[in-house]
């Protein structure tokens, strides 16, 4: 039996009331808020976030693979699970594989994580979506779109919900689309595109798995149905003969927009967490085709509620200004900081990749310190290269910091700097994140995250960041 | 071995710090080191070995010699955080004291304004690519003065009592940066650089020279009579501040700085031994913290002695009679050296409207938070 094994999930804590957007260019407002990320997040952030919550309970040891879903990758050319798997500290033999350019991707990823574990070649594997995608100021997609991820880890043990089968088709249409060289989603006109895109694939590859597995609609508990916009979906339901009020899964949109790739894994997860051991669920997902799946949740499904999933992720919030959103996702040329660009080189990146991305610190042998980073010389009794590599928490509480407004950086106008003291040993400070004028305290309860630094160097340069914990 | 009375400093210049936008890197070399020339009675070519201190400019000692044209003799560039000018004292003295040298030249210079940055650079070529981005001089000072206000139960007031104190003594300075009365309420309601600093809590980004022309202590007489002898100096690097079990409330250099100096001049109770001083106080809380890290107060109890009057012209204990780093300026390299200078202008009697009442003993102080010099000088 090959199935899901846990799951997590991340949204961003910032929200923007869609009225904001509305209100500042003009235009109908939609319904609810969306979830945006913070100036230094993005799809790889956010999907590290998200399998680091699927992961409270596993052993990273056990996973023989990361499969990184989603359309919003920061780079074109430079894979970007392989980083997943050093956050995760996961053998050089493990699988790393992006999965890009169609919201389907998240659900492709996942068939191939099944048919990988299937023949025997894996045990584990680690698939993730996440999506940050950018709709055109003052455009219905700026108020639809949110971000997010979610991550589901599929394995032959311990499954939480067993994968029955699925069906999966492919279709060439060009319905929504974004070029190399285009920062926005872009769209064929509405009728057509739902019509022959979205509903035609979705009817098509639905039929096609009640058909494979001979069930009949009322067999499901819940139906996940990633959707371009809130009615399409109902529309689909009625034409199956589906009970909306009783079995559609909440699409989010509402709450935190559409998430993209993520979409249908976020469903999922919310899903899982109301899920009783014999239920049935059904997902499907769109994208240039229809992947769609039957999972039938088992009796292990009560040991893997210990995270934060969709639920707490959806209460731990914080209201963001549209001017704010704007600054963040640089839709405006800004000032400079009159300071130096930042420098960087990826030799030394590369060569303290594992103490920096795993975060590792030194334990001296002798005098049990624990250090961050690494320390050859024990601070404490001098020992030399007398330490054991250890993992460090990634929870602790502010020593000290500061509210540096010389520090900003265009993003933001300041930076608040930590000193934190890591539970069960160890001091790190790297800058804190997510947190507003006033909120940084000493013996403030804090979290790292895992986040974009800055560009120095032409490239991406991740490390992790301090957050005020997430309830 | 102590270099107590083996060294004298026989002549000094010092350029008007601030936003020197007239002046190049070797227009303000040349202005200090002709004063100090001039000052000592010598000319360039008595000069038989050269220290530069500069912490920003890279140019190695051809940065020193080539704008005064020093042939063929040892010049050398020092690099030592905020400690730059501290140590290329120091350097220059152990020239004289090996017996190597008669005669030897220490200049300390920085070039800030050209730039068009604010704060200090973050030294790009050297910094960690994720670990050391972002940090700001005033942010790191910061993180040790929040953790001291919360250990210590103050609040910003005493930390503006010494900018308050050091803007009036700057102001009676015609070489100091600015010339401007502060007030406690203009301190506290400046617009903030780094929680608890506002701007006026920051020493000033400036341009700066400062020279001095070092000899054997006993020849010192025959260039002048009011020579000024170094009693003892003291040099500390501390990485404690990195170990995860510091605590945030003082400077470990400083300490070990001070201890060095003060075991070489014979000092045990500095706030008694000691007349003035010239303090590291690159932000005002800096100057608390030196007040406990030299000695002159318990940790903890150092902000009294501003919220008392001590450290003021009229006090027990005068400290920053030139304006210190705050008012007079911070060019880098420079400020070492310039405190020797106005320790040497208090010995002569020649300070002016900030002359403080017949002082002998003296103590400079420069911090870079993990590297401390700390010089005592007297007079003969």
């Amino acid at each position: 039996m090959v199935g899901i094994t846990s799951y997590g999930a991340y949204i961003p804590v910032y929200r923007l009331d869609r009225a904001l957007a509305a209100r500042t260019w003009g235009g109908p407002p939609m319904m609810g808020e969306k979830a945006t990320g913070y100036w230094d997040e993005d799809s790889v952030t956010m999907a590290t976030e998200a399998v680091l919550d699927c992961l409270s309970s596993t052993a990273p040891e056990e996973v023989d693979g990361v499969f990184l879903a989603s359309t919003t990758l920061p780079y074109k050319e430079k894979q970007m699970s392989s980083l997943i798997a050093t956050v995760l500290d996961l053998p050089r033999t493990a699988r790393a594989a992006d999965f890009a350019n169609s919201l389907r991707c998240a659900t492709t990823a996942m068939k191939s994580a099944l048919d990988a574990i299937e023949a025997g070649a894996a045990r584990k594997i680690m698939v993730t979506a996440a999506d940050c995608r950018l709709g055109a100021p003052q455009s219905m997609r700026e108020q639809l779109f949110g971000d997010g991820a979610a991550a589901l880890l599929i394995g032959n043990s311990e499954v939480a919900a067993s994968i029955e089968g699925y069906y999966s088709i492919n279709d060439e249409i060009t319905d929504v689309w974004r070029r190399d060289e285009d920062t926005f989603v872009e769209g064929a006109e509405d009728r057509w595109a739902v019509t022959y895109g979205y509903m035609k694939n979705m009817q098509e590859a639905i039929a096609g798995l009640l058909r494979k597995l001979k069930l009949a609609p009322t067999a499901f508990s819940k139906v996940v149905l990633a959707a371009p916009d809130a009615r399409s979906p109902l529309d689909l339901m009625k034409s199956f003969g589906f009970d909306p009020k009783t079995q559609a899964q909440d699409t989010l949109v509402n709450t935190v927009g559409s998430t993209g790739s993520a979409q249908a894994f976020l469903m999922l997860v919310a899903a899982l967490e109301e899920a009783k051991p014999g239920d049935r669920i059904l997902l499907a997902n769109y994208g240039n085709g229809c992947d769609a799946f039957s999972l039938l949740v088992t009796d292990q499904i009560a040991k893997i509620r210990e995270r934060r999933g969709v639920k707490v992720h959806l209460k731990s919030k914080k209201a963001v200004s549209y001017e704010r959103y704007i600054r963040w996702k640089s839709f405006l040329p800004l000032e400079s900081a009159h300071r130096q660009v930042p420098f960087s080189s990826p030799v030394v990146l590369w060569r303290e990749a594992r103490g920096l991305f795993t975060l590792s610190g030194s334990k001296c042998k002798r005098c049990s310190l624990i250090d961050y980073p690494i320390q050859r010389v024990c601070h404490q009794c001098g020992s030399k290269d007398e330490y054991d590599e250890i993992k460090l928490s990634r929870k602790g509480k502010l020593f000290t910091y500061t509210e540096d407004y010389l520090s900003g950086r265009g993003a933001e106008q300041f930076v608040v700097f930590p000193v934190v003291d890591l539970e069960g040993g160890g001091r790190i400070k790297g800058h804190m994140t997510e947190c507003e004028p006033g909120e940084a305290r000493i013996d403030l309860p804090v979290e790292l995250a895992f986040r974009k630094m800055h560009e120095g160097g032409g490239f991406n340069n991740y490390f992790w960041k301090t957050r005020p914990r997430r309830a | 071995m102590s270099i107590k009375d083996k060294v004298a400093i026989i002549g000094m210049g010092c350029t008007k710090f601030g936003e020197n936008w007239e002046m190049s890197l070797n227009d303000m070399i040349i202005e200090a080191a002709y004063e100090a020339f001039q000052d000592a009675g010598i000319g360039s070519k008595d000069i038989q070995a050269a220290w530069l201190g500069t912490q920003q400019y890279g140019g190695a000692g051809m940065a020193l010699a080539d704008p005064l044209k020093l042939h063929e003799i040892p010049v050398t560039r020092v690099e030592n955080f905020c400690a730059t000018g501290s140590d290329a004292i120091r350097n220059a003295c152990f020239g004289i004291a090996s017996g190597m040298y008669d005669i030897v030249l220490a200049l300390g210079v920085e070039k800030l304004k050209d730039w068009g940055l604010r704060g200090l650079p973050e030294n790009p070529g050297t910094a960690h690519p994720v670990l050391d981005q972002g940090v700001t001089g005033p942010g790191q000072f910061a993180l040790s003065a929040v953790r001291y206000m919360h250990t210590f139960k103050i609040d910003r007031t005493p930390m503006a009592q010494i900018a308050v104190k050091n803007h009036h003594n700057g102001n009676l300075n015609p070489k100091a940066h600015f010339h401007r009365e502060l007030t406690v309420e203009q301190v506290l309601n400046a617009p903030m650089i780094a929680w608890p600093f506002g701007l006026f809590d920051c020493c000033t980004v400036a341009d700066g020279a400062s020279a001095a022309i070092l000899c054997r202590a006993d020849m010192a007489k025959s260039f002048r009579k009011d020579y000024m002898l170094i009693k003892g100096i003291g040099l500390s690097a501390s990485p404690e501040n990195r170990s995860p079990h510091f605590d945030y409330l003082g400077f470990p250099a400083t300490v070990g700085a001070a201890r060095q100096a003060y075991k070489q001049a014979g000092i045990k109770n500095p706030l008694e031994e000691i007349d003035c001083a010239e303090v590291h106080d690159c932000f005002s809380w800096t100057e608390i913290s030196n007040y406990e890290d030299l000695g002159f107060a318990e940790k903890g109890k150092g902000w009294r002695l501003i919220m008392d009057g001590v450290t003021t012209l009229q006090g027990k204990l005068p400290v920053n009679m030139d304006g210190g780093l705050k008012c007079f300026g911070h060019p880098v390299g420079a400020s070492g050296i310039r405190m020797h200078y106005e320790l040497w202008k208090q010995f002569q009697g020649k300070a002016g409207p900030r002359q403080i009442k017949d002082p002998h003993i003296g103590l400079t102080h420069t911090l870079g938070a993990v590297v401390s010099g700390v010089t005592i000088v007297g007079t003969p």
